[in-house]
């Protein structure tokens, strides 16, 4: 991490290929412990360089997707209540012993207030996603993935351990970070998230890559596949990208749509082999059917 | 680079990128990581921690690329004809050299940059907020350059009958000249950074305040930016209300689901469950009319209802003038200036017909209402003297759950002439006035935003 260059070669021999600003940002969030928003289309990477960064850095990933309804229970920490039912049980058991020999009730009351009381304590907690990340000794890559599927008041909870890296637990007090990890967290734009979660976050949009990158990558994920055919696959590719279609095809689709050439043995884009394979590259019946017709002609088209 | 950076959040700001003070600590903070040696680092490194959103991104690298690019300066005097001899030689010496007569004649384009650089900081030139202050700022910034003391050095020169002195001062003019032009060139240049974007700032605050049916309608000019306006409007409501939505009820216990939840904890209530209360994803019927009387509003109107109808799930849309139609397909398949055109070719600009277009909805769709929806209706109440059918009215008032009523006129024309307003008005929950955007996404939003639950 001592340079962008530097990172960029790393992540390289982890298998993603960044681009500059890729780079800089990632550089950026680990330089200034700040969080890092991810936005882009689906596929083009945000969920990969998550992944691929704590495998550079030889950390653990912990992962939380977000959905509508996901609530603190579920993101934070629970009680564990069966445990806790247990030890009032063990409690009533002993209290009756340990107190039979007082003499009145305050005396009582005086040795209750004396025994430790565990009820609220961490041995109780069941951590979740957050509180594990928070955890971990030696820092860890925190995944918070798709957070505008969330609803906006668990992104207001997010607020406290994104800025400050810790939680307050009512019954216990602030538990904070042993390590401060590496955050990241993806959005696909279906709702536009708050300023106060934008300002705590450095914020970085991954575009759909240029020919020369997609080439790169494409080579990088398809070990063993021949350039010629990348060249004429992602030139293919690109040109769907400027037609008007419903979905476009994004990086992962065309990784896809390689490794299923591959699997065909096909060794030149032909048209026959392209209508087969289509499936792979879109998702929508109407995009495909729009398609069917061109192939041949956008095998031909060289890249503009 | 303090002052720098700061006149850089300016331009930013100025270009709708929000800097609160922490991002600006932020900034100073990656500077200080980064440094300025690599330009590419300092800019992706910059604009991590700035731009917040793919506009912003767009936004920033614009505004990065206009703040730190220093145009080659052009003033400079043409060189002398003889090789290396002094630049001031043939100019007249009076009391001190001025040090920017020296730099035009030897054309030293770095100092001068400076030196512009400096007076502008001088002149205060990033002050600027408007295109009018552009000529007097020019001015004030050559002056704090030094122009009086050229101007002085020509005069004195061209009265001189020295011909090699009178050379001189001929290309010491044609340096100020294109000096001049630099300057003219650098104050427009701060202006594109500064003030562009409050200008067009203040004009749609106006263009939202700006009566939708004035005479004349919308000037053609700000037809694009109140489209964007309008799209922008219906955006950031659908953003609020489009998501389902719960709100914690509390004090109201969920006899039911606490139970359930304590049968884990053999029947201990360890979870409490409380009852909440949904908010639905809203539904409308909007029904917009489209005739002569409020046609500069029915554009806006239908614009309006086109990008509800991108971002609202459950929203039927119709317009009338002497009949009604349904138009959802037409805005579903159909750009948004096609299918307003497309609308209004079908129906546009016909004669009111209000009891008739009621007949038609009633015929035809009333099964689109019920209970849960809201029926919003756009248009004037100008029947042109036909029943009014308020019988009709009455009906889908019943079988509703909320009937507003948005009527371009001001409540004082309602009831005059043709206008059957107040007839109906008894039928609506809601009916106002709604003549500017402003109002318009006001009433909206209340209508989202009181979505009770059933």
């Amino acid at each position: 991490m001592a340079s962008v260059s530097a990172l960029i070669q790393g992540l390289e021999s982890v298998g993603y290929i960044a681009s500059r600003r890729i780079a800089t940002a990632l550089f950026m969030a680990v330089n200034l412990q700040k969080p890092i928003l991810v936005e882009g289309s689906a596929g083009v990477g945000k969920t990969e360089l998550a992944l691929s960064t704590a495998a550079l850095l030889g950390l653990p990933l912990i992962r939380m997707q977000c959905y509508e309804g996901l609530d603190e229970s579920k993101a934070l920490y629970e009680w564990k209540y069966g445990k806790q039912l247990l030890y009032t049980q063990i409690l009533k058991d002993r209290m009756g012993a340990s107190l039979a020999d007082a003499v009145d009730m305050d005396a009582a009351m005086d040795r209750l207030h004396g025994m430790g009381d565990l009820f609220f304590s961490e041995p109780f907690l069941e951590p979740r996603p957050l509180m594990k990340a928070l955890q971990e000794d030696d820092g860890c890559v925190l995944l918070i993935d798709e957070i505008d599927k969330s609803d906006e008041a668990f992104e207001a909870f997010l607020l406290e351990v994104l800025s400050a890296y810790q939680v307050s637990i009512p019954e216990i007090g602030v538990l904070k970070a042993k390590t401060p990890p590496i955050v990241f967290l993806t959005s696909n734009n279906v709702r536009d998230l708050g300023d106060a979660l934008k300002r705590r976050c450095l914020h970085l949009h991954i575009p759909l890559p240029d020919a020369a990158l997609e080439r790169r990558i494409v080579a990088s994920r398809v070990p063993g596949i021949e350039a010629d055919l990348v060249g004429q696959l992602v030139s293919f590719v690109q040109s769907l990208r400027t037609l008007d279609l419903r979905k476009s095809p994004s990086i992962s689709e065309t990784v896809d749509w390689a490794r299923a050439l591959i699997l065909l043995n096909a060794d030149a884009l032909e048209t026959e082999v392209v209508r087969d394979s289509l499936n792979v590259l879109l998702k929508f019946e109407q995009d495909i059917e729009a398609i069917e017709p061109q192939i041949a002609e956008l095998i031909r088209k060289p890249l503009a | 680079m303090q002052g720098a950076l700061e006149d850089f959040f300016r331009a930013l700001r100025a270009s709708d990128v929000r800097i609160s003070p922490a991002e600006a600590i932020d900034a100073h903070r990656t500077v200080a990581t980064v440094g300025f040696a690599d330009r590419e680092l300092f800019k992706d490194a910059l604009c991590a921690t700035l731009a917040k959103t793919a506009d912003e991104v767009e936004r920033f690298d614009r505004t990065f690329d206009t703040f730190f690019t220093r145009q080659s300066f052009m003033a400079a005097a043409p060189p002398p004809k003889d090789g290396d001899s002094d630049p001031m030689d043939g100019l007249p010496q009076e009391g001190d050299p001025s040090e920017l007569a020296r730099m035009l004649m030897a054309g030293d384009a770095s100092a001068l940059a400076q030196a512009m650089e400096e007076a502008a900081e001088r002149a205060q030139v990033s002050q600027i907020r408007l295109s009018t202050q552009r000529s007097r700022l020019t001015r004030k910034l050559l002056e704090e350059m030094g122009l009086a003391e050229i101007e002085r050095i020509i005069a004195a020169a061209r009265r001189l009958d020295d011909p090699k002195g009178q050379a001189a001062g001929e290309r010491l003019d044609a340096a100020r000249q294109a000096l001049a032009k630099e300057a003219s060139a650098y104050v427009e240049r701060q202006h594109e950074l500064y003030a562009s974007e409050s200008g067009r700032n203040l004009r749609e605050e106006l263009l939202a305040r700006k009566a939708l049916n004035s005479d004349g309608g919308i000037d053609p000019v700000d037809l694009a930016m109140m489209q964007t306006l309008v799209k922008r409007m219906a955006k950031r409501l659908a953003d609020r209300y489009s998501r389902r939505r719960s709100v914690a009820w509390t004090g109201h216990l969920d006899v039911r689901r606490t139970l359930r939840k304590s049968m884990g904890y053999g029947g201990m209530p360890f979870d409490i469950v409380f009852k909440t209360k949904k908010i639905d994803k809203p539904s409308i019927v909007a029904i917009c009319d489209v005739s002569k009387s409020v046609a500069a509003a029915a554009q806006f109107l239908l614009t309006f209802l086109y990008s509800l109808n991108e971002v609202v799930d459950r929203m039927e849309a119709f317009a009338f003038s002497g009949r009604m139609i349904s138009v959802n397909a037409l805005l579903d398949e159909h750009k948004v200036e096609t299918a307003i055109l497309e609308v209004l070719k079908q129906i546009g600009f016909q004669q009111t017909d209000y009891g008739r277009s009621l007949e038609d909805f009633c015929d035809q769709h009333l099964d689109q209402l019920d209970r849960h929806t809201t029926v919003i209706f756009l248009g004037d109440a100008r029947s042109n003297y036909a029943d009014p059918r308020l019988d009709l009215l009455a009906t889908i008032q019943k079988r509703s759950r909320a009937l507003i009523w948005l009527n371009p006129e001001p409540e004082s024309y309602w009831g005059q002439g043709d206008s059957v307003m107040h007839r109906y008005q008894r039928f609506c929950h809601v009916a106002k006035p709604c003549n500017t955007l402003g109002q318009l996404e006001r009433i909206i939003e209340d209508v989202l935003r009181t979505y009770i639950p059933h």
